[in-house]
């Protein structure tokens, strides 16, 4: 975690909202579960393979807007007797600085966040079933969840079909502030489905369903209101978020296969959810190898969202509305992402040790410029600063080895 | 008392399929329009989708950083790649 404040009470009529969301969400899920259940007694059911042994090191840095955010990535996965695989993952994000959200209210800061997840994922059956469990944990935020997945190829291997449930418990505390503790639950169901189309397409479509229940806002971040007994002309106060929201969002993505050894991919998805957030994005890519040992990408991502029904960047007085937001990810703002990377591979002996190694370096610039979010910052009258904007550079140089 | 009748109706639904699934493999076949529809494109002509150039997932560790990053910076959140959820590691 890293931001954001306030803390509101959750109506009756948002609990039983909330309840009556959740039970349907759980019924439409079993709901599907069924259909892939029907699916394999069928006896349309063909091969699932186990994910591929391999062990990874990542450095990651994230540049923007006062922020510097970097650390390792180490990523491990070993099969055991071809039917079993265990995976664990150590993420470490140490972050400095402070965005704009924080340099209007208060100063710069650092923290860690430490995230560990192991995984076990069994092929029975030629059918493929994932679970893990991860751990986040920084100063003022503890999080855990559990994750389940089932996936399955059938029609010749030419369909796949997966389905996933996750559950998370978060605890969420503030800096300086040891009474203060809230917490949020998050359920998450997934439904992806992808179909080899032809000998070089591969068509995707994914469904994803998220519901929070809790406390949902950043404990660090703050709403402006007009306050004419400041030099500035305005104040802040602590936000007041919905103590629940259910999003549900909607992908397609293809991936082509040029004559020439080289790739093409496309994704697009939209999404919406019950804060009035309705957001789109669309992402064009290209691969294209090198003799046998290089692999060059590019690719260009554009995303754009419409804001939450209670934001706004300056309001009249503090508990204006029941709900009030100035974190600016819940504002009218797009972004554009363009990548490139390069990975370098080494090819060994199949019967050898490492089979297998390779190095990458990976490069996004992004862009964002907000439509109705402005620099408080700036020395201007007050609801007339320059709108804000910022771009940020990302780093993963990782070495991989296959065994 | 909305709610209840919605989930009956849903639990008979998932009754009714698990029965389908359980025992009566032809049954759902014989209700399948594209029973009778085959695998188009044949194991030995699958060399251009197992290139590892066509896989989205080719390295985990750094999809599930980039994943993160997006998450962060957007309001969106979801069906970004598999179905989500968890470490994002396969």
């Amino acid at each position: 975690m890293a931001e954001q404040v306030a803390v509101v009470a959750a109506t009756n009529q948002g609990l039983v909202q909330a309840m009556r969301q959740n039970l349907n969400n759980a019924s439409a899920f079993v709901v599907a579960l069924a259909l892939v259940i029907s699916v394999l007694f069928a006896g349309l059911a063909k091969a699932a393979v186990l994910p591929t042994e391999r062990a990874d090191v990542l450095y990651h840095a994230y540049e923007g807007d006062g922020v510097t955010i970097d650390g390792p990535s180490v990523l491990l996965r070993k099969n055991i007797a071809g039917r079993v695989s265990i995976s664990a993952n150590y993420y470490v994000d140490t972050v400095s600085g402070a965005s704009i959200d924080v340099r209007s209210t208060a100063s710069p800061y650092q923290e860690v966040r430490k995230e560990k997840t192991v995984g076990i994922d069994f092929l029975n059956n030629k059918t493929l079933i994932s679970t893990s469990f991860t751990n986040s944990s920084e100063n003022d935020f503890e999080a855990n969840s559990v994750y389940l997945g089932v996936s399955q190829d059938f029609f010749g291997d030419l369909s796949t079909i997966s389905l996933s449930y996750s559950k998370g418990w978060d605890v969420v505390g503030r800096r300086g502030d040891e009474s203060f503790e809230e917490e949020a639950n998050r359920q998450k169901f997934g439904l992806g489905f992808s179909q080899v189309a032809t000998k070089s397409l591969i068509l995707g479509f994914n469904i994803e369903h998220i519901s929070d229940e809790g406390y949902l806002n950043n404990p660090y971040r703050a709403v402006r209101f007009l306050d004419s007994s400041t030099d500035r002309g305005f104040s802040f106060a602590t936000e007041t978020y919905p103590r629940t929201r259910s999003s549900t969002a909607y992908s397609i993505n293809a991936n082509y296969y040029l004559p020439y050894r080289a790739a093409l991919y496309g994704d697009a998805r939209t999404y919406n959810d019950t804060w009035g957030i309705k957001a789109r994005n669309f992402r064009i890519g290209y691969l294209q190898p090198y003799k046998d040992s290089w692999l060059f990408e590019v690719f260009v991502r554009y995303y754009e969202q419409d804001k939450a029904d209670f934001y706004q960047d300056l309001f009249n007085r503090p508990n204006e509305f029941n709900f009030m937001a100035r974190d600016k990810e819940m504002s009218t703002y797009n972004g554009l992402t363009a990548g490139i990377s390069v990975a370098y591979e080494w090819q060994f002996s199949q019967t050898a040790t490492f089979k297998k190694s390779s190095v990458h370096f990976e490069w996004d610039y992004m862009k964002f410029a907000y439509d109705d979010f402005r620099d408080a910052t700036a020395d201007a009258p007050v609801g007339e600063e320059p709108l804000f904007g910022f771009s940020a550079n990302v780093l993963r140089i990782f070495a991989s080895v296959w065994y | 008392m909305n709610l209840f009748k919605k989930s009956s109706i849903k639990l008979t639904l998932v009754a009714s399929l698990a029965l389908l699934g359980s025992g009566c493999a032809s049954t759902l076949e014989s209700l399948n329009p594209l029973a009778d529809l085959e695998p188009w494109v044949k194991p030995y002509e699958r060399s251009n989708l197992a290139d590892p150039i066509m896989s989205m997932n080719r390295n985990p560790v750094a999809l599930a950083y980039a994943k993160h990053v997006f998450e962060s910076r957007e309001g969106a959140r979801g069906a970004d790649g598999g179905a989500g959820g968890g470490c994002g590691c396969n």
